[in-house]
């Protein structure tokens, strides 16, 4: 089972959490600092793993990703592999990839609700359901179509906030 | 004027664009810009617009995802939110329903007919949002209101929904057992699916119920070997094969049956995770299949020598895993595990590290440790702290098994006390004792290394080391008998450094003060005796005597050294070390008189002389270690409550006990705990009889053997017997359970030792039943009523077969569980199902088992 995905950037400020079981906010905000404090001490090229029993108890592993200002963090029990997971990590960034057409930390900042519809659909409840990044654009071009499509016969059209903020 | 409200609100609602967008722009007060933006949500939330509401919630989970900001509160407004026909809406609300809700939300209750409604909605994806909400807040009541929905949706045509239906199972038969009944079956057959994404679904369901309780699954054991040997998905594989770890380690005989297939894989040029798989898996549940396991070490080498640090790591977690029982696997890989010692890789580096004390044993012991004490000096703080615990972790195990010479042990402690970035002083200080304790000839080394210690300016500075300095005073104080001139000793202890160190510490070391003066003393005047009387000289049974010879210059010296260096402790602030020192300071001024009285008068010496031989038998007796578990063996007496509420008992005696706890905590303060309890007590037992001893010498003499007589059970029993072993020393042997030095009769302890061993290892005394806390066996206990409803759903399988056979190779106790839920079920079948639905399910469940009349036992053979 997978129990949490993070990213966060190289400052140590998230960009997307995920917890698949219930963790209050408070105690989520201590897991991503003290994940944070031990990436950031971690020296380029070397394995990917931690060991992270301190913070999300025993049998927990940790794998990360770094892509340039971003860390991609998986965590994780016995019953996942920890390579695969990293595979898992490419699999993801590579969706994100194609959804945004090279995706940078700014598509991550802005895009909260499709980076969630990416990783729903790769994980389930802490299952892993899909590796496949074509299966996954394609429900989420899917889920966009339909979000759009009800908007579309939304009273209040969503160009006038649009226009507001700029 | 609401609802104009709600309009301006609608219409001029920030986005959560216009909200992150907002938060990037403040540099200093994101907190007051967050805080303002939580009260704009808060108005939002209630419009009765449900798409500013939407908006509003969805700003909210952000701001609670990434800001750690409560959202609790809108639970409710969440469930308005879900229950908007426009899937936008929708989605968010689903998105915090699951982020925000757990099994105590109040409103989780409201949410059932929605999630119902939507799980038989015609949309795909919002079945799919509905199934996603399920998986993460599933309580019991939702997962049994909505059995019969995830049951038909597991039959579902789209794949896209019967694969989250799939995941959903996992926790709807985590929080309702009973619906093993309903969807058992149709999980089980998603096993043949042809559909890799099915497959991958219920495969990763069937790994983690197995992982939860395996003994319930072996009898799916055919489709998952089938799985194995067709399927060429990593994905798949993975799990499969951790699904086998955990089902062959309780069916041995599954383990040679699958040994083929995963060598296959092993051989096949397969991804690195999924030949990691294969390797751990026969690492840790096949290593009886030879070849197995051979090609799998084989393999592992490979990893080890890889450029890349997640195989060279994960390379040396496989061998850890192997290292107990096949340590061949890791003596071959020696020269690649020393060489990742010196990685830059943290993880490798420990992992190596851990492998290294795994091939330990009393060979080579001496040259890994050489080894490890270099690596310490050159490394970080923290790696060196970690091969500082490993080793010593590794040489005390079972009561020192690994180590035969003790002398370089004890010197190879003092070593790891000087490393600079030592912070294990706590335990070294706990061995240095403990090895007093327990290898008597180790002593005369030990007392050497203490003093050197003590002198070592470069310890008292260091606050992780003092543990270590207090274990050295107590050392050189309680076996002074085996230095070389004690006046040195005493000089260690009484050096004006020692005001750096905590007075517990200091306490310490005034009382092993009392103790070398007293040891000298002895020395002196029975020096004198035997001057007189020369045939006494043979029972004088020190053997450093003639070293320590004591003529009245040197012993007054001592006496004088003693009184200078604790007159100024004597007004300290901390009342235990005013305290001792204010007794050594009492004994001295008696003795010395009487010493100086000595030319004049006979009778004085006698005197001083019998005053120094009550406090040399109240030091003489010999102490042992003490069982962790002596505490156990106290019976409890009748009467006595132990929960009771002792609240009462503060106030009652309030009086009486403050001032005790006063006293505890001034002496023994919290930062410096001596983990020596025996020395505690033995010091406690000493104020005592010193106290008492101007008054009733005799009396509290008495009273000290009549409790250890009482509480002899406490002590070794080697110091049962009260006589002073140590005052009548090797003269008899017989009553001594120390033999003495290079003369052990039967190595007992030591089955394998070589036998041209230079120096024989030394006698270590050992409790009956080791000191080691005993293993919980792990309940599972809370998986008992899944594994039952599982068990009972996979007897219709091949329960023809396994009636007709007798099966004398399962365990005992599963088979006559398994036959008392059989009868379970008949007696059930007999009363008659209420449901049509479940009879004709189970009809085909028996028409299943005939016309594939899988068994266990015959695959396994």
């Amino acid at each position: 089972m997978i129990k949490a995905v993070m990213m966060m950037n190289t400052q140590g400020k998230p960009r997307l959490a995920k917890f698949y079981d219930y963790t209050p906010v408070e105690k989520q905000q201590e897991l991503i600092r003290g994940v944070f404090s031990v990436l950031c001490s971690r020296p380029e090229n070397v394995s990917n793993f931690l060991e992270i029993d301190s913070l999300f108890g025993p049998d927990s592993r940790l794998v990360y990703k770094h892509y340039a200002t971003l860390y991609f963090v998986l965590v994780f029990d016995g019953s996942e592999n920890e390579l695969a997971m990293l595979d898992l990590i490419q699999v993801l960034v590579e969706t994100l990839d194609k959804c945004f057409s090279n995706v940078c930390e700014l598509d991550i900042v802005f895009n909260y609700s499709k980076m969630h519809a990416v990783l729903d659909e790769i994980v389930f409840g802490g299952q892993v359901l899909e590796t496949s990044s074509a299966e996954v654009m394609k429900a989420v071009e899917e889920i966009s179509k339909l979000e759009a499509a009800s908007n579309s016969i939304s009273l209040v059209p969503k160009s006038v906030s649009g226009w507001r903020g700029r | 004027m609401a609802s104009s409200n709600s309009l301006m609100d609608s219409l001029f609602q920030r986005s959560l664009e216009d909200l992150i967008k907002g938060i990037r722009l403040q540099l200093h007060g994101e907190s007051s810009f967050i805080s303002k933006s939580l009260d704009e949500i808060r108005r939002e939330i209630k419009s009765t617009d449900l798409s500013t509401k939407s908006i509003a919630l969805q700003k909210l989970s952000y701001l609670a995802a990434l800001h750690g900001v409560d959202m609790s509160w809108a639970a409710f407004h969440a469930v308005e939110v879900v229950s908007s026909s426009r899937f936008e809406d929708k989605r968010i609300g689903y998105h915090a329903i699951a982020q925000s809700f757990n099994d105590q939300t109040p409103v989780l209750l409201l949410i059932t007919n929605q999630l119902r409604k939507d799980l038989n909605s015609s949309n795909e994806y919002e079945v799919s949002l509905a199934l996603e909400c399920l998986s993460r807040i599933g309580t019991d009541d939702l997962a049994r209101d909505l059995t019969s929905e995830v049951f038909t949706l597991l039959g579902s045509s789209k794949a896209f929904v019967k694969k989250k239906a799939i995941g959903v199972v996992l926790r709807v038969f985590d929080k309702y057992p009973d619906a093993v009944k309903v969807c058992f079956k149709r999980l089980v057959e998603n096993l043949e699916s042809s559909d890799p994404h099915i497959l991958s679904a219920v495969v990763g369901v069937f790994c983690e119920l197995t992982t939860k309780d395996p003994r319930s699954y072996l009898p799916l054991a055919p489709e998952f070997y089938k799985i194995l040997v067709d399927s060429r998905n990593n994905w798949v594989l993975i799990k499969v094969l951790k699904v086998f770890a955990k089902l062959a380690s309780i069916e041995p005989r599954l383990a040679k049956k699958v040994a083929d297939p995963i060598c296959e894989h092993m051989r096949r040029n397969v991804g690195k995770s999924l030949l990691f798989e294969c390797i751990r898996t026969v690492v840790s549940s096949l290593s009886d299949q030879e070849t197995a396991l051979k090609l799998a070490v084989a393999r592992i080498r490979d990893f080890l020598v890889d450029d890349d640090p997640n195989l060279r790591y994960l390379g040396l977690h496989a061998l850890s895993i192997v290292a107990p029982k096949h340590l061949w696997a890791v003596l071959e890989n020696r020269e690649a595990i020393v060489k990742a010692l010196s990685d830059e890789d943290p993880n490798v580096k420990l992992e190596a590290l851990h492998l290294l004390m795994a091939m330990v044993n009393e060979d080579n012991v001496s040259e890994i440790s050489r080894i490890l004490m270099n690596y310490a000096l050159k490394s970080d703080l923290l790696f060196c702290n970690e091969v500082i615990a490993s080793v010593l972790l590794a040489c005390s195990r079972n009561s020192y098994e690994i180590i035969v010479d003790f002398d370089w042990y004890v010197s190879l402690l003092g070593e790891m006390a000087r490393i600079p970035h030592c912070q294990r002083g706590q335990e070294i200080g706990h061995q240095l004792i403990d090895i007093g304790m327990r290898v008597k000839d180790a002593r005369r080394e030990l007392v050497r290394i203490s003093r050197a210690l003590l002198i070592d300016p470069a310890l008292l500075g260091n606050q992780f080391l003092h543990p270590i300095l207090s274990a050295a005073a107590w050392a050189s104080g309680e076996y002074v008998e085996f230095s070389k001139t004690s006046y040195d000793i005493a000089e260690a202890l009484l050096q004006p450094r020692t005001s750096l160190l905590p007075p517990s510490i200091r306490a310490i070391y005034i009382h092993s003060t009392f103790k070398v003066l007293v040891f000298s003393l002895k020395a002196y005047f029975s020096a004198q005796d035997s001057t007189s009387s020369p045939l006494v000289e043979e029972s004088t049974n020190y053997v450093s005597s003639l070293v320590n010879a004591f003529t009245y210059e040197s012993i007054s010296s001592l006496v004088d050294m003693i009184e200078l260096g604790l007159c100024s402790l004597s007004g300290t602030l901390d009342v235990e070390v005013q305290e001792r020192a204010k007794n050594v300071l009492g004994f001295t001024g008696m003795i010395k008189h009487k010493i100086i009285e000595k030319v004049t008068s006979p009778e004085s010496v006698i005197e001083a002389s019998r005053a120094v031989a009550f406090m040399e038998d109240v030091f003489s007796e010999e102490l042992g270690p003490v069982s962790s578990t002596a505490q156990e063996k106290v019976p409890l007496p009748d009467g006595l409550e132990l929960n009771e509420n002792l609240e009462d008992l503060q106030e009652i005696c309030g009086e009486f006990l403050k001032p005790v706890v006063d006293s505890n905590s001034n002496s023994f303060s919290s930062s410096e705990k001596i983990s020596f309890s025996v020395a505690k007590l033995r010091i406690s037992d000493q104020l005592e009889a010193s106290s008492s001893s101007s008054s009733h010498p005799p009396e509290s003499a008495s009273l000290l053997a009549e409790h250890r007589k009482r509480h002899g059970l406490y002590y070794l029993s080697s110091q049962k017997s009260d006589d002073h072993d140590d005052s009548n020393g090797n003269n008899n042997n017989t009553l001594n359970e120390y033999p003495p030095a290079n003369e052990i009769l039967a190595d007992s302890f030591n089955p394998k030792k070589k036998m041209n061993q230079s120096k024989p290892r030394p006698v270590v005394v050992k409790l009956d039943e080791g000191d080691d806390i005993k293993m919980k066996p792990d309940g599972s206990s809370n998986h008992e009523p899944l594994s039952r409803a599982i068990q009972t759903a996979l007897m219709g399988k091949g329960k023809e077969k396994e009636r007709e056979k007798d099966n004398p190779e399962r365990s005992l106790d599963s088979g006559t569980k398994e036959q008392s839920l059989r009868k379970d079920k008949k007696t059930k079948k007999k009363n008659g199902e209420k449901s049509s639905k479940h009879r004709s399910r189970r009809r085909s469940d028996k028409d299943a088992s005939a016309a594939k009349p899988v068994d266990i036992v015959d695959f396994l053979l």
